[in-house]
């Protein structure tokens, strides 16, 4: 068991009727990188909260780095970095008096303090902004000086809510490049995420969450294993065409082509040659094409298949879901 | 990049170790009040309105009023001075509700929260922050008031013991105003509900006017409330009026011994209540 970073059984949080988290089970093991994967609303921020001592569940238990966090939770906070969609920075404090501040919180010897200080400001290139205050800073600094911030005391585990939501594409990939090196070093990292791409570039393992429940588990390639293996994806110009194509396909590919909505689907390996013969044989039935792809399962599909439904449909849902999560991230939410 | 580092978490580890828990105590509060300083000194008009307002007060009693009321000894200043002080004080109270309700709703509380840093830091970092602020505000007017023509007629030890009375008054009063802004929702919310109420409590009193003139049915309310032992224990100090002023209801006469009952009160109350709400929020 040493060898989990985060345990986390049956965790259940309710806010008034609101089930937020319905029984989470999750185990992260050390120096590695777990993404939580859901859509807004699934439980993903609540979880992070109860796991960082900020929250408390309603029932069930975890540890972090083998503290309990309803029982030690001081001992938790110790070995903890915590960083947000929400940049839990003061702004009227410059970058530096931030990043000291947190420092002598630790406990930091204050001349300590000050070296990790500049230490971390050159590392994620606030050196020329240190001594602004944080009010001037542009989303993606912001976000940076939060993330250096949660590392002043080099912690054991990581806790990163939606790291790069909201943030540019080259901050993205910043973002991205210190957490894989944190891991490297030896920091175990917890992410949450609602981008598929960014589950399958980053983490070692991931939970796909949705409704406060983990509903699946596994790696990348596990998960879209469950989805199934490569297929063509056609769509003929003609909607009544659909039998004619499926008929005209027939032997082709690993097995028979079904219809969803407009598209026909023909499962295959070894794609682009079959992609050419299922075009030949189409063409000599005379069905006019509008779209043809071939496609391998993304996490999308993976989403899709799990959950029922896709990863963004439930953005207007998550808003009422979300509310009771605590009175800061409402204000957060509407400023 | 652990290798390069100056730092470990045993560091913090090690360093926590190295004293007991009251010693983090302080000094996390002390870093906390740190942190507020430098946030209040990055705002220039906060602190020109900060300074601007005891001044208005005093200057506004002074020269409106201050024809009009007849006071016994016939100093009206003497009288009115200490009036205004502690109404000032008492309603830098509202300060630390906005300013505690804005720590909560910010998201530099989530970082707070899950610091090994002491529980109650945010709130002795906010009222330490807010009694230097106090500390400002007595020192403007006690020059506006000398310039108008208020004089400390008594010793100096009084003196001392009249500030240190108000500052510690003072520091009472933040505590509720940290209360009110932990239990309200929104700054907005905390700076009507930590000024309303300050407003019947100042001036049933006997801050401006003699309780005397009040209809008798109002003066028993009026000499029992704390702030009349708090204006009364103030003026003896000041010697604006004579010490155990004789003939003077008992909450007046008995003014310092019974204002520093209420402050000793309002902080065995309010400092519990709201470390426990502070404690408590969020958390659910």
């Amino acid at each position: 068991m040493t060898d989990l970073a985060v345990v986390a059984h049956s965790l259940v949080k309710t806010f008034g009727d609101v089930h937020a988290l319905d029984g989470v089970d999750l185990e992260v093991p050390t120096a590695t990188i777990t993404a939580l994967l859901g859509p807004n609303g699934a439980g993903k921020t609540t979880t992070v909260r109860i796991l960082t001592t900020l929250l408390k569940a309603t029932s069930g238990s975890a540890t972090v780095a083998g503290f309990d966090v309803a029982k030690q939770p001081d001992s938790v906070r110790r070995v903890i970095g915590l960083s947000g969609q929400y940049s839990a920075v003061d702004e009227k404090l410059t970058g530096r008096e931030n990043l000291d501040m947190v420092g002598m919180l630790f406990h930091l010897p204050r001349d300590a303090a000050r070296k990790r200080s500049t230490e971390l400001l050159e590392r994620f290139t606030l050196s020329d902004a240190a001594d602004r205050p944080a009010k001037t800073y542009s989303g993606g600094m912001r976000r940076r000086l939060d993330l250096a911030a949660s590392l002043v005391a080099n912690p054991h585990v990581l806790f990163l809510d939606e790291p790069t939501t909201g943030l540019d594409p080259r901050s993205r990939i910043m973002m991205w490049e210190v957490i894989t090196e944190l891991v490297a070093s030896g920091t175990t990292v917890l992410l949450t995420t609602q981008y598929l791409e960014e589950a399958d570039q980053l983490a070692n393992a991931i939970a796909v969450i949705d409704h406060g429940k983990v509903i699946a588990k596994g790696t990348a390639s596990e998960l879209k294993a469950q989805v199934g293996g490569e297929r063509v994806e056609i769509v003929p110009q003609v909607h009544d065409d659909i039998p004619r194509a499926i008929e005209a396909l027939r032997g082709l590919g690993d097995g028979p082509a079904t219809s969803l909505g407009q598209r026909v689907n023909l499962p295959v390996s070894g794609g682009g040659q079959v992609l050419i013969e299922a075009l030949r044989a189409l063409d000599a039935a005379g069905i006019a094409v509008t779209d043809v792809q071939l496609r391998r399962p993304t996490l999308d599909d993976v989403f899709l298949t799990l959950t029922g439904h896709a990863a963004e449909e439930e953005e207007v849902a998550s808003d009422t879901e979300s509310a009771p999560k605590g009175r800061g991230r409402n204000r957060r939410k509407s400023a | 990049m652990s290798a390069s580092s100056v730092v470990t978490t045993l560091d913090s580890e090690k360093a926590s170790a190295k004293h007991g828990q009251l010693y983090w105590a302080f000094h996390d509060g002390f870093v906390v009040t740190w942190r507020n300083v430098m946030a209040i000194s990055r705002e220039p008009e906060l602190i020109f309105f900060s300074i601007i307002q005891p001044i208005i007060f005093i200057v506004l009693f002074a020269y409106v009023f201050g024809g009009a009321i007849q006071v016994p000894g016939g100093n009206y200043k003497n009288f009115l001075l200490p009036g205004v002080f502690v109404q000032t004080i008492a309603f830098a109270g509202a300060a630390t509700s906005v300013g505690m309700s804005e720590d909560m709703t910010k998201g530099i509380i989530d970082r707070f929260r899950s610091l090994p840093m002491a529980r109650s830091a945010v709130l002795t970092g906010r009222t330490l922050g807010d009694l230097l602020r106090a500390i400002l505000t007595i020192v403007i007017m006690s020059i506006t008031g000398l310039a108008i023509g208020w004089r400390i007629t008594s010793s100096f030890g009084a003196a001392v013991a009249a500030y240190a009375l108000l500052l510690a008054f003072g520091y009472a009063m933040s505590w509720i105003g940290c209360y009110i802004g932990l239990s309200v929702p929104n700054p907005e919310v905390a700076s009507t509900a930590g000024l309303v109420w300050l407003f019947p409590l100042t001036f049933v009193s006997n801050a401006f006017v003699p309780t005397q003139s009040m209809p008798s049915w109002l003066q028993p309310i009026a000499e029992w409330n704390p702030i009349s032992s708090i204006v009364a224990a103030e003026r003896q100090l000041f010697g604006g009026a004579p010490m155990f002023t004789p003939g003077a209801p008992f909450p007046e006469k008995y003014g310092i011994p019974l204002s520093i009952g209420w402050i000793a009160l309002i902080l065995v109350i309010f400092v519990p209540l709201a470390v426990r709400k502070y404690r408590m929020s969020g958390l659910k």
